[in-house]
């Protein structure tokens, strides 16, 4: 293009240009010498003869210059110059740009990461997680997914991977440990490279328990073997079974979730030897086995789902007791498919929503601030106009002075952003998990908030259009600065007024989002869990880990509950595998007693399923309806019991009355007998819908992973120490995770923790600007109407009086803009009740709230402008003009 | 009257003939090329001095011929063994001046009708 050739031309063009004119002042000096002149009258001759060098060279120079690119720099000195006299405006114009769209970055930088970014691996856009059945779950079990590696023809690879927990030892610090087990092909699946050493293959399983390997995440070797290359080759105890370590996994690689980052990676037919259990077999047994793969080359995700329904199809007519429903779908892996990612998804476009509220609420506040200097500026305006400026040049030194504010306003809030993704980043939310929210920011919301600044800097620049289009000069300048305004105060509805209510509106929702979902954590504390977490704590423990095997793990809980009884000042202990909340759980199908066929499609239902200890209600709190409790005697020798909880009563017996005595059976074919009721509870989330559950007792179906319950209302620190000296006497080796129940449901309330914390910062984001927003309106009438005021004064009016005056107008709007807020924000509950638990905005607590903080908010804000009102000093005023 | 005696900026509505001095210059060119100024000499001298042109006038209307591509200049040494900056008009340019002349005689026959109302055309 010319231009920008001209730009890198321009100084040999300007150099060229002076040496012209220097060469022809200096040929007309010569010829004027030889008509007789003397050199310095003829020198002067000669420059008097070209005219003003100077001019006519800057006017040559500009020929070359980009027209539009010098008069907006013009444009931006004026404007700067006019934002430098009223520096007030400025700061508090740019600090309110600076929150919204700090916020909107910051909630933007979270959905980029969460997402719209792919999984960090080689040809993320091939790579989709495999989910099966109506309810679009992710778990298979193993020999389902050896089918589905085997048989599909659209996979380059199926990869399979399991969340789990192992012991390692590596002969320093024997410690708990989070990591994948894997297929062999998963590596290779996913196309990654080792940074140390090698992984493993598929060519290196052969059957149960023949590959002890082990793959360390980078993080665990720098924190664990900084830098120690050696460890290649070495052999460590991963729950008391050798395990050679193979190689370390890149750095960038840290799994195929997004927020779970592995410690290491086994294969998983290694898995006995892991987690204690041999379900690798089991048809049934879909433990969080989570399928992914890349798609082949030219393979379309409708083509793959094809292949896997057909596969689908010879699973449900090959094994009809295990398989129904297998019709699949795709997704995308990061957020372990459809389990997380409905929620997270709905989580963050509501936040985005809200944020971008926050930002139209902003430039509501903006806009109307801008009208009002506008009509401040209206004698400068008219003067400029009735100069000859044109009505473009001053809308565009206006809309100059709001990019200017807007620009400022987004790189502000942009550092600000940066550094809070940043925390957020290193932020791990619940201490037990090595979970991470990996938010770093990148291009694109850099990209983002530059054109949020720009888009809403033309929004509230665009806002004083109309009234310096309708601007006459002649009428302005006759009627002096206060005329025109004073024309339309009090008198029609104008552009101020309806950007005023539109703001406190979306504040008012803001302060309903936030306060509901306060109350809703707040009633989330202490609705009913089907349990009692106060004065109770809470051992975690796996006996597998600890190197029990098969009845050594009965007999060793029994010794451990024995143990932790004796301990002074605990009033009972209770087993259970995994307590409700804790994240996770099995559920398992049962049938009627007169069922025969036991395939998953003439299920009765599928509750949760628990193994618990005799005295397990009684230390979790949980009250017991009708019936008894487990006791001692229900052991493999006696015939099979269950408590089950109201539900299950209500669904396989019709009603709780009814089911006591009665039978069901498992999905193994076992008559079970129903002992006692319990009342329902909550088992996998706050925010669940009823649940039916079942309690064995844990002497008929064992199991390694060990959760205590104890009760007592010892000081928990004692309790704690207390009880790990008593079970580190009973076995030095066992894994140990001690805390109050309380805090165990840190994973329960995560997300309405963050959701509360964020609708709260949105929310107080909310009320600043409604009060900056009726402040600015309040006193700029005050101070509009300063004049008024003082005769009203001087003439005897009343305080109350002179307050109506002033602030009636914006006490109504706010009044308007509140109630509009309110019932727009009881509209929105359905979106807000997708994100807090129990949300409900008809409370009427929270309504009273509402109003009640709108109300202190607008006292607040008119405070000042109040305070001025009144203290008007009548001659002042008058003197001044 | 001098009609030229300022840099004319384009579309300025207050120029009598805007481009006139342009005009001018390339019609100087096209006779033969020149440098700056030789353009101004020929300009005063054909005018028999009456469009007393600032000189330096010349250059901001030379830089806009030369971005506009109708003119080329290039650095040589002069008949008088002086370094000069000699322009040569461009075949745009050329045509360009043709069309500017067609257009500057209409105009100025009208306006030569209507200030000498029965005369005939003058050129």
């Amino acid at each position: 293009m010319d231009w920008i050739e001209n730009i890198f031309r321009r100084r040999k063009l300007y150099n060229e240009l002076s040496e012209e004119i220097r060469l022809h002042i200096e040929e007309r000096t010569e010829q004027l010498m030889g008509e007789g002149m003397s050199p310095k009258e003829a020198e002067r001759e000669a420059r008097i003869a070209f005219g003003n060098r100077t001019l006519l060279e800057e006017r040559s120079r500009e020929v070359w210059q980009w027209a539009t690119l010098e008069s907006i720099w013009g444009d931006v000195r004026f404007a700067l110059r006019q934002l430098r006299r009223s520096p007030g405006f400025t700061i508090a114009a740019v600090l309110t740009l600076a929150l919204a769209i700090g916020a909107n970055s910051v909630v933007f930088g979270i959905l980029d990461a969460l997402i719209l970014r792919p999984l960090d691996v080689p040809q993320p856009q091939s790579l989709y997680t495999i989910e099966h059945g109506p309810g679009k779950d992710a778990n298979e079990s193993y020999p389902d997914y050896l089918d589905l590696r085997d048989r599909n023809r659209s996979f380059d690879a199926v990869a399979l991977y399991t969340i789990s927990t192992a012991g390692l030892d590596t002969g320093k610090d024997p410690s708990q440990v989070m990591g994948y087990e894997v297929s062999g092909n998963y590596f290779d699946a996913l196309r990654i490279q080792p940074y140390l050493g090698r992984f493993f293959h598929r060519a290196d399983e052969h059957g149960p328990n023949s590959a002890p390997y082990i793959v360390l995440s980078y993080a665990y070797w720098q924190s664990h073997f900084p830098d120690e290359r050696g460890v290649v080759g070495r052999v460590v105890q991963v729950n008391k079974h050798p395990f050679t370590i193979l190689g370390i996994a890149p750095p960038a690689f840290q799994g195929t979730l997004l927020f779970f980052f592995p410690d290491f990676w086994v294969p998983v037919v290694n898995h006995e030897q892991v987690q204690g259990t041999d379900i690798l077999n089991g048809r049934r047994e879909r433990m969080f086995f989570m399928a992914l793969g890349h798609l082949k080359a030219g393979v379309t995700p409708e083509q793959a789902i094809g292949d896997l329904n057909s596969i689908g199809s010879y699973l449900e007519k090959t094994y009809p007791k295990d398989d129904a429903n297998m019709t699949f779908a795709l997704a995308r892996p990061s957020l372990a498919g459809d389990l997380l990612g409905p929620p997270v998804k709905g989580f963050v476009t509501g936040l985005m929503l809200l944020s971008g509220l926050i930002l139209l609420a902003a430039c509501a506040n903006l806009g109307s601030l801008f009208a009002a200097r506008a009509a401040d500026r209206s004698r400068e305006i008219a003067l400029r106009l009735a100069l000859g400026s044109s009505r473009k040049r001053v809308l565009r030194g206006v809309f100059t002075e709001a990019v200017l504010i807007s620009m400022a306003g987004g790189f502000l809030g942009l550092l600000g952003s940066i550094a809070l993704l940043r925390e957020l980043s290193a932020w791990q939310p619940i201490p037990s998990l090595p979970a991470h929210a990996p938010v770093y920011p990148d291009a694109s919301v850099y990209m983002v908030a530059l054109l949020l600044s720009l888009a809403s800097g033309f929004l509230f620049g665009a806002v004083p259009v109309r009234q310096i289009l309708r601007t006459n000069p002649y009428e302005v300048v006759k009627a002096g600065s206060t005329g025109i305004i004073a024309g339309n105060v009090g008198r029609r509805i104008t552009v101020r007024d309806i950007l005023l209510v539109a703001q406190i509106a979306i504040c008012a929702v803001l302060v309903t989002a936030s306060l509901v979902a306060v109350r809703g954590l707040v009633r989330s504390m202490h609705s009913n869990f089907g349990f009692d977490m106060q004065n109770a704590m809470l051992v975690d423990t796996n006996l597998s880990m600890a190197g029990y095997r098969l009845d050594g793990v009965p007999n060793m809980q029994r010794r451990i509950i024995d143990a932790v009884q004796t301990i002074p000042g605990v009033k009972s202990v209770g087993l259970i595998d995994l307590v409700p909340l804790a994240g996770g759980g099995t559920t398992s199908n049962v049938f009627t007693d007169q069922s025969t066929d036991l395939s998953p499609k003439n299920a009765a239902a599928n509750p949760r399923m628990y193994k618990i200890s005799p005295e397990y209600f009684h230390a979790a709190g949980t009250s017991l309806l009708q019936g008894r409790a487990l006791s001692w005697h229900d052991d493999k020798s006696s015939p099979r019991v269950a408590v089950i909880n109201q539900l299950f009563a209500r669904s396989v017996f019709g009603s709780v009355n009814n089911a006591l005595g009665r039978y069901y059976k498992m999905e193994d074919g076992a008559r079970v007998q129903v002992v006692g009721i319990v009342e329902d509870g909550k088992y996998t989330q706050l925010t669940e819908d009823p649940q039916p559950a079942m309690f064995l007792p844990f002497l008929q179906s064992p199991s390694s992973q060990t959760d205590l319950v104890v009760r007592s209302e010892r000081d928990p620190e004692q309790l704690a120490s207390a009880i790990r000296s008593t079970l580190r006497g009973l076995d030095p080796g066992l894994p140990l995770q001690i805390q109050t129940w309380t805090d165990g449901l840190g994973i329960a309330l995560f997300a309405s923790r963050v959701a509360t914390v964020a609708l709260g910062v949105l929310g107080g984001m909310g009320a600043m600007l409604a009060v900056t927003g009726i402040f600015g309106m309040a006193a700029y009438s005050v101070s509009k109407r300063l004049r008024e005021m003082g005769i009203r004064i001087s003439l005897g009016a009343q305080r109350k009086e002179v307050l109506q005056a002033a602030l009636g107008r914006p006490a109504k709007l706010l009044a308007v803009g509140s109630i509009t807020g309110l019932i727009l924000g009881i509209l929105a509950a359905r979106i807000l009740a997708y994100i807090v638990y129990e949300a409900n905005p008809r409370d009427p607590l929270v309504l009273a709230g509402v109003v009640l903080t709108m109300s202190l908010l607008g006292l607040l804000a008119t405070w000042i402008p109040a305070r001025r009102a009144l203290s008007v000093d009548p001659l002042i005023l008058l003197r001044e003009e | 009257m001098p009609i030229v005696n300022k840099p004319m900026t384009e579309g300025n509505p207050r120029d009598l003939f805007p481009g006139a001095l342009e005009m001018m210059i390339l019609e100087s060119l096209r006779r033969q090329p020149a440098h700056g100024y030789a353009l101004v000499q020929h300009i005063q001298q054909r005018s028999n001095n009456l469009l007393q042109v600032e000189e330096g006038s010349l250059y901001p209307a030379l830089q806009r011929l030369l971005k506009a591509k109708l003119v080329k200049a290039e650095w040589g040494v002069s008949s008088t063994n002086r370094r000069v900056r000699t322009y040569q008009i461009t075949v745009l340019g050329l045509s360009h001046l043709e069309q500017q002349i067609s257009s500057f005689e209409r105009m100025f026959e009208g306006i030569s009708m209507v200030l000498n109302p029965g005369r005939a055309t003058t050129s």
